[in-house]
C-alpha cells in the first residue's frame, strides 16, 4: 500500500515541481507592476506576504486587451499553427502512407530516416533553411539555373519562410503517429472494401482515412500545440512582417524588460493551450480504451 | 421415385461457371500455381483443400481479382476475367480475418457494398434486412464489430459478403477462427445458406473433415497442382493416389508387387513370409508392377480368433489402443515390423473390451476393402 502509494505520488511531486510551482510563479509575476529593480518588478516577498497579496492586481491584464498588438498576435499565432498543421498532415500523411505500405525489410530504414534530423540541433537545421531560402540562397540559385524565374524570389523574411519551418521541424510527430495507425491497419480491410465494390481512391477515403483518424488527431495536436507558442522559427525565418505570439512574448520579456506584461502574455498562451491539450489527451484516451 | 442428383459435372452439355484454363501464377522464381485446369459449375459448393502453401489461397485471389495471372486464363460465365478490377466482379469474398469495417456498425457494414451500387435507400434497407435475418443477427444490427462474439461477426462478414448477391461467393478459411462445436453447427448453417440462396460457393480449407462436409466437390490440392477432383465419398473410397488417400482421413498404405490372379483381382506380394494380399482393382496392374494397396482402418476387423471366411487374414500382436470414445484404433504390429491401424466402433462398454495391450489378434479384410494405387 505505502508503496503504491509513493509511485502515484512521483509524477504528482514531479508536475507540482515542474510545472505548478513555476507557473505560480509567473501567475504572481503577471500580477505585479513593472520596476526598476532587481528583479524588475513589485511587490517581491521582501515587502512582506501581506503588502505581497494586496498591491496584486489584473492591470497587466487589462493593458493586454487595450493595445491591439497582443490579441493580433495571438489570431496570427493561431491561424500560423492551424495552417502548418494542415500543410504538415497534407506532407506526412503521404510519406507515413508510403512507409506503411513499404516491404517489411524497408519500415525500420525508413523509420530511422524520418528521426535522422533529430541528431542534428534544431537551431542549427533553421539556420539551415536561412541559407537555403535567402535571395542568394540555394534554393534561389537553382531555381535561377533552371531559368523558372529571372528574378530571386523572397521567401526569408515572410510568412512562407515560416510555414517551411514548422512543417519541416515538426513533420516527424505528423509521421510517427500516422504510421503507427497505418502499420496496425490489416490489409484485407482495404481489399475488403475493393471486393465490395470501392475503386482504390474510395477504399482509401471510406476506410483508410476513417480508421487512421486517431493518427490523424494525435499527429495534428502534436504540431499544433508547440506551433503555437513557436518562438525560434518566426524570429530566424519570419522577419519583422511575422506577428507571433512566441515572438512578443520574447520581445517583452528581453527588449522592454517587462516581466509582469510578458508573464501575463505566457498565463494567456497557456489557458489558449490547455483546449487542444485536453483533447489530445482525451484523442490518446480513446485510443488506448478502443485498443483493449 | 427417382431424385435428381445434382452432379452437373457428369452432365458433358453443362457449361461451367468458372473455368481454369492452364493456369499458371509465379511470384518471381516461385510458381504457386502450375498449369492448372478446372471447371466449377454453377451452385456448386466447391472446397480447395490441401496444406498450407499448395496455392489454394492463391487460386482464391485470383478469383477475386487481387492476384493476376501468369499464364493462361480464368473464365466466368464465359468471359475472360482477367482484365476485370477486383471492384466490378461479380464476385464477392468472405475473408479468414472477416475484415469487418471496425468503424461502423454491423448493419452498415452489409450496406456497404449496396452503397457502392448507387442503390435506393429502400432498396437498400430491405436487403439488409432479409440478410440480417438470414444470419439471425436483426437484434444485433447497430452494434459495432468488437461489440459482438467471435461467431456473430463470422456470421456479418457472410451476410456482407452474399449482400450484393454475387454469381460466386469466395470462402477462405471462414471457420478457422471458431471453436470445434461452433464450427460444427456454422458448417450446416453455410450449407442451408448456400441452398437457400443458390449461390455457388468455393471453399478454401485445411481441414479435410470440413471440406467432407460442406462440400459437393473437393479439389485436394498439392503444390499448385490439383491432384483430384471429386465428391467428398469418391475422394474418400477411391482416392486416385497415395497423396490424396493420405491426406484425407486414416490409411493404411502397404506396397507391394502385383500379379493378376483372376479378373480385376490381384495378388499383392508385399513382406517375406506372408501370404499375398488378394485385392481388386477396375485399373489394370501389369505383372510385377509396384502397387500400393490403401485401405481404410475401418475396413480392417479385428478379432481374438482367425476368422473362417476371410480373404486376407494375418496374425499380429496389439501395440497400441487409441481410444477416441465413439471409436477405437488398434494399433497391431505384424510380424514383419509393419504397423497396420484397424478401427472398430465402441459399441461395448470399455470394462467389456476383450483385447488389450500386447494381445494376439487376427486382422482381416475383403478383397474390395482397399484401392490399389501406382502412385
Amino acid at each position: 500500500m505505502m508503496r503504491r502509494t509513493t509511485l502515484i505520488l512521483i509524477p504528482y511531486l514531479w508536475l507540482l515541481l515542474l510545472f505548478f510551482a513555476p507557473f505560480l510563479i509567473v501567475l504572481k509575476i503577471s500580477l505585479s507592476d513593472a520596476a526598476l529593480a532587481i528583479p524588475p518588478y513589485t511587490p517581491n516577498l521582501k515587502d512582506g506576504i501581506g503588502a505581497l497579496i494586496r498591491e496584486l492586481d489584473f492591470e497587466n491584464f487589462v493593458f493586454l486587451t487595450e493595445d491591439d498588438l497582443y490579441w493580433k498576435a495571438y489570431l496570427s499565432s493561431l491561424r500560423i499553427a492551424l495552417v502548418s498543421t494542415v500543410l504538415t498532415l497534407l506532407v506526412g500523411y503521404p510519406i507515413a502512407y508510403g512507409m506503411a505500405k513499404a516491404p517489411e525489410e524497408w519500415r525500420a530504414t525508413l523509420m530511422m530516416l524520418v528521426i535522422l534530423p533529430f541528431w542534428t540541433s534544431f537551431l542549427i537545421r533553421v539556420y539551415a533553411w536561412m541559407g537555403i531560402l535567402s535571395n542568394e540562397g540555394l534554393l534561389n540559385q537553382l531555381l535561377l539555373w533552371l531559368g523558372v524565374t529571372s528574378e530571386p524570389l523572397v521567401i526569408l523574411n515572410t510568412t512562407t519562410a515560416v510555414y517551411i519551418g514548422i512543417v519541416y521541424t515538426y513533420l516527424p510527430f505528423m509521421i510517427l503517429p500516422i504510421y503507427a495507425a497505418l502499420d496496425r491497419l490489416d490489409s484485407s480491410l482495404d481489399e475488403a472494401a475493393q471486393d465490395l465494390g470501392c475503386t482504390r481512391r474510395q477504399a482509401f477515403w471510406l476506410v483508410t482515412i476513417p480508421l487512421s483518424k486517431n493518427g490523424i488527431v494525435a499527429g495534428s495536436f502534436l504540431v499544433f500545440i508547440p506551433a503555437l507558442g513557436e518562438f525560434v522559427i518566426p524570429s530566424l525565418l519570419g522577419g519583422s512582417g511575422t506577428l507571433m505570439i512566441g515572438k512578443v512574448l520574447w520581445e517583452e520579456f528581453f527588449n522592454n524588460r517587462d516581466w509582469p506584461v510578458a508573464s501575463a502574455v505566457a498565463v494567456i498562451l497557456l489557458l489558449i493551450l490547455i483546449l487542444p491539450i485536453v483533447l489530445f489527451q482525451r484523442n490518446q484516451q480513446k485510443q488506448q480504451e478502443a485498443e483493449q | 421415385m427417382s431424385q435428381t442428383v445434382f452432379a452437373p459435372w457428369d452432365n458433358p452439355d453443362e457449361k461451367p461457371l468458372i473455368r481454369f484454363q492452364n493456369v499458371t501464377k509465379k511470384f518471381g522464381e516461385f510458381t504457386a500455381i502450375d498449369d492448372l485446369t478446372l471447371d466449377i459449375f454453377a451452385q456448386e459448393f466447391f472446397a480447395l483443400l490441401g496444406p498450407s502453401g499448395c496455392g489454394k489461397t492463391t487460386m482464391m485471389r485470383m478469383l477475386a481479382g487481387f492476384e493476376t495471372v501468369t499464364e493462361g486464363r480464368i473464365e466466368l460465365a464465359g468471359a475472360d476475367i482477367g482484365p476485370v478490377p477486383p471492384n466490378e466482379r461479380a464476385v464477392n469474398m468472405m475473408f479468414q480475418s472477416y475484415a469487418l469495417f471496425p468503424h461502423i456498425s454491423v448493419w452498415e457494414n452489409i450496406a456497404f457494398g449496396l452503397r457502392r451500387d448507387k442503390k435506393s435507400k429502400a432498396e437498400i434497407e430491405a436487403r439488409v434486412e432479409e440478410m440480417l435475418k438470414l444470419v439471425r443477427l436483426e437484434k444485433f444490427a447497430h452494434r459495432k464489430p468488437h461489440q459482438i462474439s467471435g461467431g456473430q461477426r463470422q456470421r456479418v462478414a457472410l451476410a456482407r459478403s452474399l449482400a450484393k448477391a454475387p454469381k460466386l461467393l469466395l470462402l477462405d478459411e471462414p471457420l478457422g477462427a471458431l471453436d470445434k462445436k461452433l464450427r460444427q453447427e456454422t458448417q450446416f448453417e453455410l450449407m442451408d445458406i448456400q441452398e437457400t440462396t443458390g449461390t455457388t460457393f468455393v471453399i478454401v480449407t485445411h481441414d479435410q473433415e470440413e471440406a467432407m462436409t460442406v462440400a459437393s466437390r473437393v479439389a485436394v490440392m498439392d503444390e499448385g497442382r490439383v491432384i483430384q477432383v471429386a465428391t467428398p465419398s469418391a475422394i474418400y473410397e477411391y482416392p486416385n493416389s497415395v497423396y490424396v488417400a493420405d491426406f484425407i482421413g486414416d490409411v493404411n498404405i502397404i506396397e507391394g508387387h502385383a500379379r493378376a490372379s483372376g479378373t480385376e483381382e490381384y495378388a499383392l506380394t508385399w513382406s517375406e513370409g506372408q501370404a499375398p494380399i488378394t485385392a481388386t482393382s477396375q485399373k489394370a496392374f501389369s505383372e510385377g508392377q509396384k502397387a500400393h494397396l490403401a485401405i481404410r482402418p475401418e475396413k480392417i476387423r479385428i478379432s481374438t480368433e482367425k476368422p473362417e471366411d476371410a480373404v486376407n487374414a494375418m496374425q499380429g500382436k496389439v501395440l497400441d489402443i487409441a481410444y477416441l470414445g465413439n471409436l477405437s484404433t488398434y494399433h497391431v504390429e505384424l510380424p514383419g515390423g509393419q504397423v497396420i491401424k484397424a478401427q472398430t466402433a465402441n459399441t461395448r462398454r470399455i470394462a467389456r473390451r476383450d483385447i488389450t495391450w500386447e494381445d494376439p489378434v487376427w486382422i482381416s479384410w475383403s478383397a474390395t476393402a482397399g484401392v490399389m494405387l501406382d502412385q
